[in-house]
């Protein structure tokens, strides 16, 4: 038996978990790009606060868009409500709040990341510094998945934890595609100038896929595999059908344990049914932006079904 | 004034529940126990065992500092005090039973009516009503204060919702990490099933209309309540269902919770949300803490609710001072354990004493909690005395005064190594068919030189309790 408030407080906690994560990953890559790249680091940027969805506050606030200014605002603004700090913040007064269905393991290791990074992220990060402050977030989120991973019973509680994951996690993955889906068409260029080659690896750096990417495909980045891996790919831990391979999973269990179907189960199947029934190449016919958008607005549409059927308020 | 210490008083020498454990002492080199002091700081804070301060935005997480000194009585000591404490947890509960129903102690004129009728503590929705299994006050701690090798005192009863066991817990378990050689040598009785015994206790004082194994759940007022650790804390270890306001509502005459597949009935209600705030339609209409209309459901028998609402009549501080002549109305005996001698400032021959020896009593407001609004005389400055004068004054029925009491000492570990600081007990009582106490309890500690007040908002600490099973 889980009361409707604790469920509602594991979703939200793994999701800000999941946010936190991966703010730290857009800066990383949006820091790449501005590296390895002397002209139109602005552009760059801008990029990476569209993916993290923070465009519009970012420029409530400030006019540059530089290295500084943007890991400032989404590392460690508090007025950033999707900010690494902020993400951190809410993902521990949840599991604060459902502390009684958390291992010891699972809630020390989110209360260490809080403490731990509140300490690091006080003070306005030094450029220099940036890169061990970005390893010290993954890392943070590492370990309250390992104790997450390795200590949580199988049942309701970690079904509600894994819904917030990956409904997250989608959301994410879809919307760095959809803010550079453009140079993954194949109208601009087939054969990938240089330029093209830095903006595929950077899309691949935002979800930490720059390495594995080779394991599976060619070594050369081609716009069509990198759509593929990121959306079809079943075995790539941050791509679309594996995220709603495990909604469909622990949405199941839910309905078995409970006897129940809601309608968060028919939304679920009908994803799942698209992203197994289509190739990429169907993808790019219909339209790649299409086919994000209305990702995008169905995955949303199941994080709402789901609060909804099993009474999260 | 020469407090008398439990270690080593100055008169006897060392003491003997305390030899094993200065032996033990005496070969540890001092810089591993600093070390230690340290360690057990970073378990706290990495469990997260805070509570909220209110009105301090920045530190609004702060640790109770422990001290890594075991307080040590010995096993008849504690008989004598448990006994005692028995006495008086009947005598609470007949107490309650009697202000809610016929009213005899009132009609003999052993505690005047006034005291009860006019009380803010007294709920008149109690009357007539009568919880399941009789049973009022469930979980009791009461504070005692020693002031000498065989003199104990009751300091106060918390018959509401007593908080802190959680850090009696915690604490044994800090001390069983920190120095698990200590337990091998010295035979300390446990406290560890606490939560066990509590949850037993709860279910056999469900209502009757319960069928089968009783659904139990803790009602807190939410994760920015002071005491949020030590509700989570208890639910978990009981293996219940945590709940707030919000879960909660009346569904066919039963409270219900919302979980993720509809509302499932529950049972027991262990509340650590004031009487004020329980139901809405019945107290604080705005309240959203509570459930509306849960008074309903327990008149009709149809959820314990632990501790019963109105019990705060039993540890009010003007009731207190008639707890004598209570334990001896209800039991037929004399009081084991003594009151400390309190002047009621409602009556005017104890209110001009009061007045004319501010500067060595302890003033205390009669509802107060948590060591705000009160006076310490010795401690206070002249200007001190004479603003708290002027409050008294204006309304004297507000507040009762006690001697300034030698409480014990106990040593606590400082940088220059043991010094003496003051102490209190308050062991933790379970009330169901039967009553039982927990060998041990919370020893809070002034950790400040000399200081009497031994509240964790106010520069308090705790340290492990230990009763030796000897």
């Amino acid at each position: 038996m889980l009361l409707g408030r604790t469920a509602n407080g594991l979703y939200w906690m793994n999701r800000y978990i999941e946010r936190a994560e991966n703010m730290a990953r857009l800066v990383d890559a949006g820091l790449r790009m501005a590296l390895t790249r002397t002209q139109n680091a602005s552009e760059e940027w801008n990029s990476v606060l569209l993916s993290a969805g923070s465009d519009y506050a970012f420029s409530q606030k400030y006019q540059d868009y530089t290295a500084a200014n943007v890991s400032d605002f989404l590392l460690r603004d508090t007025s950033n409500p999707s900010s690494t700090m902020s993400s951190i913040e809410t993902a521990r007064n949840n599991a604060r709040m459902v502390r009684t269905a958390l291992t010891r393991e699972t809630w020390e290791s989110i209360n260490e990341a809080w403490m731990s990074l509140k300490r690091m992220l006080a003070r306005p990060i030094d450029e220099r510094d940036l890169p061990t402050v970005l390893d010290a977030i993954k890392r943070e989120t590492a370990l309250i998945r390992g104790s997450f991973y390795g200590t949580m019973l199988r049942n309701e509680i970690f079904d509600f934890s894994q819904l917030g994951t990956y409904v997250e996690r989608a959301d994410n993955t879809a919307r760095i595609l959809d803010v550079k889906y453009y140079v993954l068409l194949p109208s601009l260029s087939w054969v990938g100038s240089t330029l093209d080659n830095y903006q595929w690896e950077s899309i691949l750096r935002s979800v930490s896929a720059h390495r594995s990417y080779r394991w599976v495909y060619e070594a050369d980045y081609k716009p069509t595999n990198i759509a593929d891996y990121l959306i079809l790919n079943v075995r790539m831990p941050r791509s679309l059908t594996f995220c709603y391979r495990f909604l469909g999973e622990h949405l199941k269990f839910l309905a078995d344990d409970y006897g129940e179907r809601h309608a968060c189960h028919a939304t679920a199947e009908k994803i799942q049914a698209l992203l197994k029934r289509g190739s990429i190449k169907d993808i790019f016919d219909h339209g790649l932006h299409e086919f994000l958008a209305e990702f995008i607005r169905d995955n949303t549409r199941l994080g709402d079904e789901i609060a909804q059927d099993y009474r999260f308020h | 004034m020469a407090a008398f210490d439990e270690m080593l008083p100055e008169v006897s020498g060392l003491r003997r529940p305390y030899e094993a454990y200065d032996r033990w002492l005496k070969e540890q080199d001092p810089a591993r126990l600093t070390q230690k002091m340290q360690d057990a700081e970073r378990v706290f804070r990495k469990t997260g065992i805070t509570f909220a301060v209110y009105g301090e935005q920045e530190a609004s997480e702060r640790l109770i500092p422990f001290d890594i000194v075991p307080r040590i009585l010995s096993g008849q000591e504690w008989r004598r005090l448990t006994q005692g404490i028995e006495q008086r947890v009947q005598a609470l509960n007949a107490f309650l039973d009697d202000i809610y129903h016929r009213q005899e102690i009132l009609r003999a004129g052993r505690v005047p009516r006034e005291l009860v009728a006019k009380n803010e503590a007294f709920l008149p929705e109690m009357i007539g009503v009568r919880p399941p299994a009789g049973v009022y006050t469930h979980i009791i701690g009461v504070d005692i204060v020693r002031i000498s090798e065989n003199e104990f005192y009751v300091l106060e009863d918390n018959a509401r919702t007593p908080s802190g066991v959680s850090y009696m817990l915690e604490n044994r378990e800090t001390m069983m990490q920190l120095f698990p050689e200590l337990f091998q040598k010295i035979k300390v009785r446990p406290v560890e099933n606490y939560p066990q015994l509590l949850r037993q206790s709860l279910a056999a004082v469900r209502p009757q209309s319960a069928k089968g194994a009783p659904t139990i759940a803790v009602l807190t007022p939410g994760s920015y309540n002071s005491a949020y650790f030590e509700h989570a804390f208890l639910a978990d270890q009981m293996g219940v269902q945590l709940v707030e306001g919000q879960d909660l509502r009346v569904v066919d005459g039963h409270v219900a919770m919302r979980t993720t597949e509809g509302y499932k009935q529950i049972d027991v209600l262990y509340r650590r949300v004031d009487d004020a705030f329980l139901d809405p339609l019945t107290f604080r209409p705005d309240s959203a803490l509570g459930v509306p209309g849960i008074m309903d459901v327990y008149r009709a028998g149809n959820i314990t609710i632990a501790n019963a609402p109105g019990t705060g009549i039993a540890d009010d501080k003007a009731i207190y001072s008639y707890m004598p002549e209570i334990v001896e109305f209800y039991t037929g005996r004399k009081a084991i354990l003594g009151n400390i001698p309190t002047w009621r400032c409602s009556e005017p021959d104890s209110l001009k004493y009061v007045l004319e020896h501010i500067s060595e009593l302890v003033v205390k407001e009669v509802h107060g909690s948590g060591g705000y609004g009160m006076l310490v005389g010795p401690a206070a400055t002249k200007k001190e005395c004479q603003e708290f004068a002027k409050k008294l004054q204006a309304k004297p029925s507000n507040y009762i005064a006690q001697p300034t009491l030698a409480l014990s000492t106990c040593p606590i570990l400082t940088e220059k190594g043991l010094s003496p600081r003051h102490v209190d007990l308050r062991p933790y009582v379970l009330v169901s068919d039967r009553i039982q106490i927990v060998p041990g309890g919370l020893t809070r500690v002034a950790l400040k030189q000399g200081s009497l007040v031994v509240n964790s908002s106010q520069g308090g600490g705790t340290k492990d309790t230990w009763v030796l099973d000897d």
